[in-house]
């Protein structure tokens, strides 16, 4: 059976880092990341990517778009 | 499969509206005002009319609206938007006209300006932002502050013997017989964003078959600086509390009052 898999592109340097998309994700997907970026927030970043179904959810929360989400059906 | 695999031009199902230009938006993190801004920009861009559409900015944390929005922007003085969107409709009837406020514009200063637009029937749609807040100056008491909310004007939370009760500005417009569309949303969730999205696009619709009749949509939306709360807490906050006041859903539609969301106090 061919499997959904999906991923998340963040704009770290836009991202805000305020955990809306964490709190979100259903499969805790996403963290935020202990580094900071240039306006010294702390950026989301995908911890767990196997999990990623690409359901859109933490891109449509986003406050700042900074979300680009992929998917792609995986063949085995 | 590899992320390489997956992330490819081909296999993207989100990305940000082109509409939205690359600037970082200078709301606090979290602010559903940002998110309010990409629905309405997603909305004009799937109904293809950002060449035909006019937005007045207003004044308040959304000040800067016209620095996003990749479309023709006016700015009003404060609490003016909709008399000016009057005189841009006027002008222009071809042309679809919203204008964008929060509640201490639109609620507080502009009141008077709202409420004869809408009496009149202008053929527009007026988007309010609902937070409870005077985000941009420092967290002071709006119209539409919660009873007991503590703000920086009102530390011992909102009396409301001497502040008076918080003003349901939508359940008002919503009686006047020229109003077409009144509803209330809130962007929270990603459930909420959606139905919110569907709310925007049905306005530009009406205003699309040239019927007469305003437009009216209230977003509720968090202020996690003005509340001193995390974004998280913020929308958990509001769910809990905004929506026992505000009740969200639509009020009207097609110049009938769908229902009685008065809450007793």
């Amino acid at each position: 059976m061919a499997k959904v898999r999906g991923a998340v592109v963040i704009d770290k340097e836009k991202c805000k880092g305020c955990g809306l998309c964490v709190e979100t994700c259903k499969f805790q997907v996403l963290q935020l990341s202990q580094q900071v970026n240039l306006k010294g927030y702390n950026p989301a970043f995908m911890v767990n990517p196997q999990n990623c179904t690409g359901c859109t959810n933490c891109a449509v929360i986003c406050p700042d778009a900074v979300i680009t989400v992929y998917r792609a059906k995986e063949n085995e | 499969m590899e992320l390489e695999d997956i992330i490819k031009e081909e296999n993207i199902v989100f990305k940000k509206t082109k509409l939205l230009n690359d600037k970082p938006l200078s709301y606090c993190p979290g602010c559903g005002h940002g998110t309010v801004h990409r629905i309405l920009m997603e909305t004009l861009e799937e109904l293809g009319i950002d060449e035909q559409t006019i937005g007045i900015a207003p004044v308040g944390c959304a000040v800067m609206a016209y620095e996003f929005m990749e479309i023709d922007m006016q700015e009003a003085a404060h609490g003016r938007a909709p008399a000016l969107a009057t005189g841009i409709k006027r002008v222009y009837p071809n042309k679809y006209v919203f204008t964008y406020q929060g509640d201490g514009d639109l609620a507080a200063i502009g009141t008077a300006e709202t409420m004869h637009c809408c009496n009149r029937g202008e053929n527009i749609l007026i988007i309010f932002i609902n937070n409870g807040i005077y985000g941009m100056t420092g967290g002071q008491m709006a119209p539409t502050t919660l009873e007991g909310a503590k703000t920086s004007t009102s530390p011992y939370g909102r009396d409301v013997s001497t502040m008076g009760y918080p003003i349901r500005i939508t359940e008002l417009i919503a009686q006047l017989p020229a109003v077409r569309y009144v509803t209330r949303q809130s962007v929270h969730t990603p459930a909420a964003v959606r139905k919110a999205k569907a709310a925007i696009k049905k306005a530009f619709e009406y205003q699309a078959e040239g019927k007469q009749g305003t437009c009216f949509i209230e977003f509720l939306s968090n202020c996690n600086s003005g509340w001193k709360m995390s974004a998280v807490q913020a929308n958990k906050w509001m769910e809990e509390n905004t929506f026992k006041y505000y009740v969200p859903g639509d009020i009207k539609d097609n110049f009938k009052l769908l229902k009685n969301p008065i809450v007793e106090l």
